[in-house]
């Protein structure tokens, strides 16, 4: 027994001591485990206090303890406090063991004497396996100084400004014809009620002419290999059947195009475009594309009015999808959100009664751009509504469709209630399960609406129907809802109902986060590495998640959340080379039988199969240390550094005290 | 070939004999065949199960231990009526989910010899098995006589939809397979929003004012959209609109005339079926009118009068209407 082993237990004021007796465990470890090599067992109040780590620190240096083992919180919170700490010491990091007996143990327990003898099988079992770690040094790999940022919304535009000003370049890659993302649909934004284009625009030209900026529109990303630091993308750039060099955005070509398609995109399903043509007037950058499926020439074979009227040829029915491939060092996705299908809640009528709006045909409805240029009006296209009905949290908050709340619903029912009242003077009505008005001045404006006489009634609505009742409600459509503050049924007749539908992930945001080796919540958002502290970052480095893409947000929050993932992407380039952790996989060659059955589990794309020499290969710098392929391996060909079977097998003896039973029987 | 166990259910017997006879009717031409499960009892309709919960399940479960037994090359259980249908899926599906249940259930059943294993069978309706087994193009392609020209409401009623514990409709608030359908059979299918609501069930026994509320909006509503009739899947829909649509009127002081048929009934037609052959004749609000707009003749059965009674004793108020209530009110 030559290591000397030092065991620091924390009360974390009362959130272990007050379920675990950490005197207790302290001085069994000391009595029991000594001969384990366990030579000093303390405790303190705050361990990750900086009076804690120096109690670390000063035990290394003075008792030259050569393993320690802290029973405390979560390796996930202060492993690395204490890590540095015994680095600082002069200890190899790697020789530090977390125990966590707060979030296993006393959280959640509440009998303090069972709760205590756990605590102890943890920590001995921490304690044998602390013996069998070995130390390890950090791996560091250079960092590309360039960035890709995957959709252009306004999360997505305010992220690459902020990089691209700092200096650095950045591929900022959009599905869509344009850039600008949902918030070029809009009319107003609340609560200020600015001009959302006014706002928007200044921020997509900037980003349009950015000398550091790339802009890749009509691309998709279509393939990420590579690891933090040296990410290899592969971005489908579709064909336009522009010629970019010569167009000049005239907009010749969408005046003369014969074909009229409804526009499901940016006008919502509410409003045509042409075959070619540019989303609207503003887009950036300001080329059309052809839409293939729709495009008479593609079909017929014959028209191509573009061409012969393009006053500078640059239409080019030749054109090929093109792959571009890109090194980069960071990846920030702001992928946006999908709006959720209001048809599939069918007993509101949208898709069958023609005055059922989707918050998105509203925003439409309402913008100046749109196509009846901002006037409010029925599906006829001229009725001005006297009477409009607003539906809150519509496939949000319902165990029927998506639990969670969509946070701007409220808001947005908000505006639309102050733009029908100013614009049409309608009486408006505002259907709410709870009004949800939080952040900077918000509140002030629900309070505005509500003094602009707009009328609220709480209450989930059951149907939107137009089976009228009585002369009231004839050529109606009429809301049926408990009205819980009067606490009774209503009937409320209204000519136009505006759903303020909730969000939802994006139809395809699994398959993307495969690509990018990220992981989607129970939801279907992408999953932040830590809910509070953590919001931008993913458990796979160098992947940054803003925006929508994360969770229902605003714009305020989603321009923040875009800037913060920037600071996050430039501290990584200006550190020049990052650090990884050295727990990782790796294959034993001799053993391994060539099977492949790991090839395809690994969520980080670490693993590669060797053709040549038949046997499978991991990349230590793409492992992130998950365990999957240790696990999988019917060979037992891979091994985890830091996770070796002595280790593992180490730790459980420690934890069924077997430990002892050998030590007695001796 | 198509083949299923049929759960007739009381009423095909009874008040919804044209449904039964109109079933018959279609049989052929879609080459269905459908084997009676023997010795079915009543599966206890909508009141039972609010009685007693054991028993009310091992009556209905008695009628599925008796299908699997049958079963020879089919585990599929039809039912015709929207009640009768939701409870052998219910009794299925509890059984399953609550083993507790199932054993009892299982107890009952063991004194006559019997035992269900839950989620053996499929219990499906008959316009389930009609629209997506038999498919749209085999009926489309059995019509002789379009309905082209006979404005319908489709009217699936409160119970086929919902809970649907199998995931078998459409959608549950507005389902359209009955739509498609009599689509399929070439008639005018007007959209019909309250295709879903109550039609007051037994509330015609216990509350009838209540009914007759849910009656009137039904009827108003199909009158309004200038339906020739309503066309129903349901027994219990069929009997409350027909059976007291003269009552609701009476109560309202309205004058509705809203025939109510079974889809069978038409696909019969459809199919080239006299209208004596598939039970047309004997609903209370006479067809004959709005089947006279695609030329169909459904010819006058001249009924004995009832002899009448003697009047006997002190002559009785007039009954009380909601119409009078009002103008005294007013008084």
């Amino acid at each position: 027994m030559t290591e000397r082993v030092g065991v620091y237990v924390c009360h974390c004021g009362s959130n272990i001591a007050g379920t675990v007796d950490v005197v207790d465990v302290a001085n069994w470890a000391a009595e029991k485990l000594g001969r384990q090599g366990v030579i000093i067992a303390r405790e303190y109040k705050f361990m990750c206090s900086s009076l804690g780590q120096e109690l670390i620190e000063k035990d290394i240096k003075e008792l030259g303890l050569t393993r320690v083992v802290v029973a405390a919180c979560s390796p996930h919170l202060h492993e690395k406090t204490f890590r540095t700490a015994a680095k600082n010491a002069g200890l190899n990091p790697y020789l530090v063991e977390l125990a966590s007996i707060r979030e296993q143990v006393s959280w959640v327990h509440s009998d303090k004497a069972v709760a205590t003898a756990k605590a102890k099988a943890v920590v001995s079992g921490a304690v044998s396996r602390v013996i069998e770690n070995r130390p390890l040094e950090e791996i560091k790999v250079p960092i590309n100084p360039n960035t890709l940022v995957v959709g252009g919304g306004i999360a997505g535009i305010q992220s690459a400004l902020e990089i691209a000003n700092a200096g650095f370049h950045v591929y900022l890659v959009e599905r869509e014809p344009s850039i600008g993302g949902h918030m070029a649909q809009f009319d107003k934004t609340f609560p200020t009620l600015d001009c959302s284009a006014c706002i928007l625009t200044p921020r997509m030209v900037e980003a349009g002419t950015h000398p550091n900026i790339t802009l890749l529109t009509w691309s998709e990303v279509t393939n990420v290999a590579g690891y933090v630091g040296n990410f290899h993308v592969t971005i489908k750039k579709k064909a336009r059947f522009i010629n970019e060099e010569l167009c000049t955005g005239c907009g010749i070509c969408q005046e003369k195009c014969p074909k009229k398609v409804i526009d499901d995109v940016y006008e919502a399903g509410l409003g045509y475009r042409k075959a070619v043509y540019t989303p609207f007037a503003q887009a950036v950058p300001n080329f059309p594309v052809m839409d293939k499926e729709n495009c008479t020439y593609f079909i017929k074979g014959t028209c191509k009015a573009c061409e012969k009227f393009c006053p500078t040829g640059a239409i080019d029915f030749n054109q090929q999808d093109e792959m571009l491939h890109i090194d980069v060092g960071n990846i920030v996705l702001a992928t946006g959100y999908d709006l959720f299908d209001a048809r599939r809640v069918s007993n509101y009528g949208y898709g069958r009664l023609p005055n059922v709006f989707t918050s998105l045909e509203f925003e439409r409805l309402s913008n100046a751009a749109g196509p009846t240029s901002g006037n409010i009006v029925l599906r006829d296209g001229k009725t001005t509504p006297k009477s409009v009905g607003v539906i809150h949290c519509v496939g949000s908050r319902d165990k029927n469709f998506n639990n969670y709340c969509s946070v701007i619903c409220c808001m947005q029912g908000l505006k639309f209630a102050h733009l029908v009242h100013e614009r049409t003077g309608a009486t408006v009505y505002n259907f709410y399960i709870d009004m949800r008005t939080a952040y900077k001045a918000y509140d002030e404006f629900y309070q505005r609406v509500l003094e602009e006489g707009t009328l609220f009634v709480r209450g989930k609505v059951a149907e939107v129907t137009n089976a009228a009742r009585n002369e009231r409600e004839k050529g109606k459509l009429i809301i049926q809802v408990e009205d819980t503050l009067a606490g009774k049924q209503r009937r409320i007749p209204v000519d136009m109902v505006i759903l303020s539908s909730g969000l939802q992930p994006r139809k395809d945001a699994k398959e993307v986060g495969k690509m990018f080796g990220i992981s989607c919540s129970m939801d279907g958002w992408f999953t932040e590495k830590h809910p509070k502290l953590d919001p931008v970052s993913t458990m796979t480095e160098g992947i940054y998640i803003v925006g929508c893409a994360q969770g229902p947000k605003d714009i305020p929050s989603s321009v923040a959340q875009g800037a913060a993932a920037s600071a996050r992407v430039l501290d990584k380039i200006l550190q020049k080379e990052v650090a990884l952790e050295p727990i990782k996989a790796s294959v034993n060659k001799e053993m391994c039988s060539g099977c492949r059955i790991c090839n395809g589990l690994c969520p980080f794309n670490a693993i590669a199969f060797i053709e040549d020499d038949k046997v499978t290969e991991i990349n230590p710098a793409l492992c992130q240390g998950c365990g999957t392929c240790v696990a999988a391996c019917p060979a037992g060909a891979i091994s985890g550094t830091g996770f070796s079977n002595e280790q593992i097998i180490a730790q459980i003896d420690g934890l069924l005290l077997r430990n002892l039973e050998v030590q007695e029987a001796v | 070939m198509n083949k299923y166990l049929l759960y007739p259910g009381c009423s095909m017997d009874s008040s919804a004999k044209a449904y039964m006879e109109s079933l018959n009717s279609i049989v052929e031409p879609l080459d269905l065949h459908l084997e009676e499960i023997e010795d079915w009892n009543c599966c206890g309709a909508t009141e039972y199960l609010g009685i007693n919960l054991i028993p009310a399940y091992s009556l209905i479960a008695r009628n599925l231990a008796l299908a699997a037994k049958q079963t020879s090359d089919t585990r599929t259980v039809v039912a015709p009526c929207s009640a009768c249908y939701l409870n052998l899926a219910k009794a299925d599906y509890y059984m399953q989910e609550r083993p507790t249940l199932g054993a009892k259930v299982n107890e009952a059943l063991a004194a006559g010899g019997l035992e269900y294993k839950a989620g053996t069978l499929d219990v499906r309706h008959l316009i389930d098995v009609l629209v997506y087994d038999v498919g749209l193009d085999a009926i489309r392609k059995a019509v002789i006589h379009p309905l082209s020209g006979l404005k319908v409401v489709p009217y699936m009623g409160c119970m086929l939809p919902r809970p649907d514990y199998q995931h078998r409709w459409s959608d549950h608030e507005h389902p359209t397979e009955l739509d498609d359908l009599l689509r399929a059979l070439g008639a005018d299918v007007i959209d019909y929003p309250l295709t879903t609501s109550c039609c007051g069930g037994h509330m015609t026994q216990i509350g009838p004012e209540t009914a007759f509320e849910l009656i009137h909006r039904l009827v108003s509503d199909a009158d309004e959209r200038g339906a020739q009739m309503m066309v129903t899947v349901c027994p219990m829909c069929q009997m409350n609109i027909d059976a007291y649509q003269n009552e609701m009127n009476h109560f309202f002081g309205t004058n509705f005339h809203m025939p109510i048929l079974f889809f069978t009934q038409l696909m019969g037609l459809a199919f080239g079926r006299k209208p004596n052959e598939v039970g047309i004749g004997v609903e209370l609000v006479s067809a004959r009118n709005a089947l006279a707009h695609i030329g169909v003749e459904v010819p006058v059965t001249e009924e004995p009068a009832a002899p009448r009674k003697k009047d006997e004793g002190l002559p009785m108020p007039r009954r009380w209407t909601k119409h009078e209530g009002k103008k005294e009110a007013v008084k």
